[in-house]
């Protein structure tokens, strides 16, 4: 009796035990054979010489015992009991095996075998449902494959790559005539049809020329009048176009055509009618015409 | 002149012996910062007159290579039309080891193959595709809105959550219900990390591993929400027999008619075995311009393995499965 007392001083409360665990509030004992899991003077297998748990192996329940007097036999001192499957038979087991034993030994033994099968019954039924495969990843792995995706991205260029799939299926015609750029057909319409719009545009000129037109013409035949003067092309080389490649659906065209103004606003300077050419050599008209008067209000002026 | 630039204020033996090393260096050179070929810049112990020769030499390595580029450029010019042609670095795209089963557009073998494949009846035009998406258990919110923004940009798509089903009923229920296609988004640390693809009338299953996932609204310069309209799809860079039938795979997703008035295209693009997955809308802006604006998520897929039936991940027949020890041994062979 005083052995245990000594042991428990010894290795118990405020003291050292190697199977003691100690966190801010309360103490736990790693030991095997310890009931509650807790660290107490009822609950310690070392210093209590009537001691007895249940144990689990493979789903199966095990009951063991220490008695005093196999204390000096370590080897036998456990004495181990297998439960019935049957939990309530398991109880009974339980019961007459305990029975003159302390109260609270046999109730935490009952209570630590209720926890058992009810755990063992949860596993049983995890394994049916699917489970997660926790598969490992390789850190060095990984970033090796995140660095070669990151070269892959910036190697793929992919706004390049999809606008220029785009342009090739628009020239292939996989759009048919949804968009009405006349694209190669327009490059070649543009050489063959250079001719023509500038007889087209002599005969203007010289319908226009009746008067105060011949010096002008040379300086404004320079670098905005070029460009002025491709748009026009553009324009005639269109329109003639569509006159030509189309009987029925003009009318379609030119919903289209207005459909394309409204999605393309910046294609507005070609796709006007066909007086626009025609403005805008009013236009150099009308910057002739204020040159001119300029100096004439002058003179008055003076 | 060489003398002064040597010396230094101090008197111990070491930096004398190296001044002298340098003096000597520097007078049986002619002109400037010449450097014998024994000499080494890492030798000189003082760190602020290493990195001035370090800097010296530096600055005589790049005019020596001026210099070479200005004589090839006057031997091409002098040349003329005879001239070699101009060299191509090599990336590694050009260095890629050939694979074997590259195809080739006119591959009658590959052609028969695809015809009578599990996608014939689509590209056959007898079936129409539609997509049961789900993800893995208990999916977390950004799981979901990838999931959510996947049906968007795929016309025909439902969404369904998973609630712990086992997959390989769900395939029956799935195929009864006339759907084509089942993609699962795996989910890890709330964040989609794979996706299985599965063609559901007994068809291919891929598995992908995915990455980079931008959900829409972390995406800059958006435009607005994709439309109803059947997108274009573009799969670019798949060569090989597998790469043509993974391409197949995605082709078989959308619908056939794309309807060019919504201006959507999706873009499953492989470079590197890594496929790039964007969604853009795009504009004409006149016959050689076009602008493109991306609009849904975009994320990244590297192929894990294909198989041949319905997902059974126990007893299924494997057809290609990525072994990292045999396939990652060369940094210039790909398989997709």
């Amino acid at each position: 009796i005083c052995r245990l007392k000594v042991i428990w001083d010894l290795i118990g409360n405020k003291s050292f035990c190697s199977y003691k665990v100690k966190t801010k509030t309360q103490q736990f004992c790693r030991n095997e054979y310890n009931i509650t899991g807790l660290c107490n003077r009822s609950s310690c297998p070392l210093a209590n010489s009537q001691y007895a748990t249940v144990r689990e192996e493979k789903g199966l329940c095990y009951l063991y015992m220490k008695v005093i007097e196999r204390a000096a036999f370590p080897a036998r001192m456990w004495e181990k009991v297998k439960l019935d499957r049957n939990y309530a038979k398991a109880l009974e087991q339980i019961d007459e095996n305990l029975i003159y034993w302390p109260r609270f030994i046999r109730h935490k033994c009952k209570q630590r075998l209720t926890k058992i099968t009810q755990y063992l019954i949860r596993i049983r039924k995890l394994t049916l449902k699917r489970q997660r495969k926790l598969v490992p990843l390789s850190r060095k792995v990984e970033r090796r494959e995140k660095r070669r995706e990151e070269k892959a991205l910036i190697a793929a260029q992919l706004e390049n790559a999809i606008e220029k799939e785009l342009l090739d299926r628009l020239k292939q015609g996989t759009y048919g005539d949804i968009y009405n750029f006349p694209i190669h057909a327009f490059d070649k319409a543009m050489e063959k049809q250079e001719e023509e719009t500038e007889s087209e545009e002599e005969e203007e000129e010289d319908e226009e020329e009746s008067g105060t037109r011949e010096f002008v013409a040379e300086d404004e035949f320079e670098e905005s009048d070029l460009s002025d003067f491709e748009d026009m092309n553009n324009l005639k080389g269109s329109s003639d176009e569509e006159e030509d490649a189309e009987d029925q659906s003009s009318e379609e065209e030119e919903t289209e055509e207005e459909l394309e103004e409204e999605k393309t606003k910046a294609k507005s300077k070609g796709k006007t009618p066909l007086k626009g050419p025609i403005r805008k050599k009013r236009a150099y008209v009308e910057i002739e015409y204020e040159q001119e008067t300029e100096p004439a209000q002058k003179s008055k002026a003076t | 002149m060489n003398i002064d630039r040597v010396r230094l204020p101090g008197p111990q033996m070491f930096r004398k012996m190296e001044q002298a090393e340098g003096e000597e260096t520097e007078k049986k050179s002619e002109s400037g910062p010449c450097f014998p070929p024994t000499f080494s810049v890492s030798e000189i112990k003082n760190k602020q007159r290493r990195h001035s020769m370090f800097l010296k030499l530096k600055e005589e390595k790049r005019k020596q290579k001026l210099e070479l580029k200005k004589k090839k450029k006057k031997e091409r010019k002098a040349l003329g039309d005879k001239a070699p042609p101009k060299e191509v670095p090599k990336t590694i795209e050009n260095q890629r080891i050939y694979d074997e089963t590259t195809v080739n557009p006119e591959d009658e073998e590959v052609a028969f193959d695809e015809g009578t494949d599990e996608f014939s009846a689509y590209f056959n035009r007898l079936t129409n595709p539609k997509v049961l998406i789900t993800t893995s258990d208990r999916p977390r919110g950004r799981t979901v809105r990838f999931c959510e923004q996947l049906a968007t940009v795929i016309p025909h798509a439902h969404v369904y959550y998973r609630r712990g089903l086992a997959l390989k009923r769900v395939i029956p229920q799935c195929v009864s219900r006339g759907f084509t296609y089942l993609m699962v988004i795996n989910e890890d640390r709330k964040v989609p990390n794979g996706l299985v693809l599965c063609h559901l009338p007994d068809g291919p299953t891929a598995h992908f591993k995915v990455s980079n996932v931008r959900l829409r609204k972390e995406m800059k310069r958006r435009g607005k929400d994709p439309t109803e309209h059947v997108p274009e799809v573009i799969l670019n860079n798949f060569t090989t027999r597998l790469g043509h039938s993974i391409g197949r795979m995605f082709a078989a997703l959308f619908p056939h008619d794309p309807q060019f008035v919504g201006r959507q295209v999706a873009t499953f693009h492989n470079q590197r075995d890594f496929i790039f997955f964007r969604f853009h809308r795009y504009i004409f802006k006149n016959e050689k311009k076009v602008g493109i604006q991306e609009l849904g998520p975009r994320f990244t897929l590297k192929l894990r393995s294909l198989q041949k039936g319905t997902f059974d991940s126990k007893f299924g027949e494997y057809e290609w499965v990525h072994k990292r020890h045999e396939m990652d041994s060369s940094r210039r062979k790909f398989h997709l």
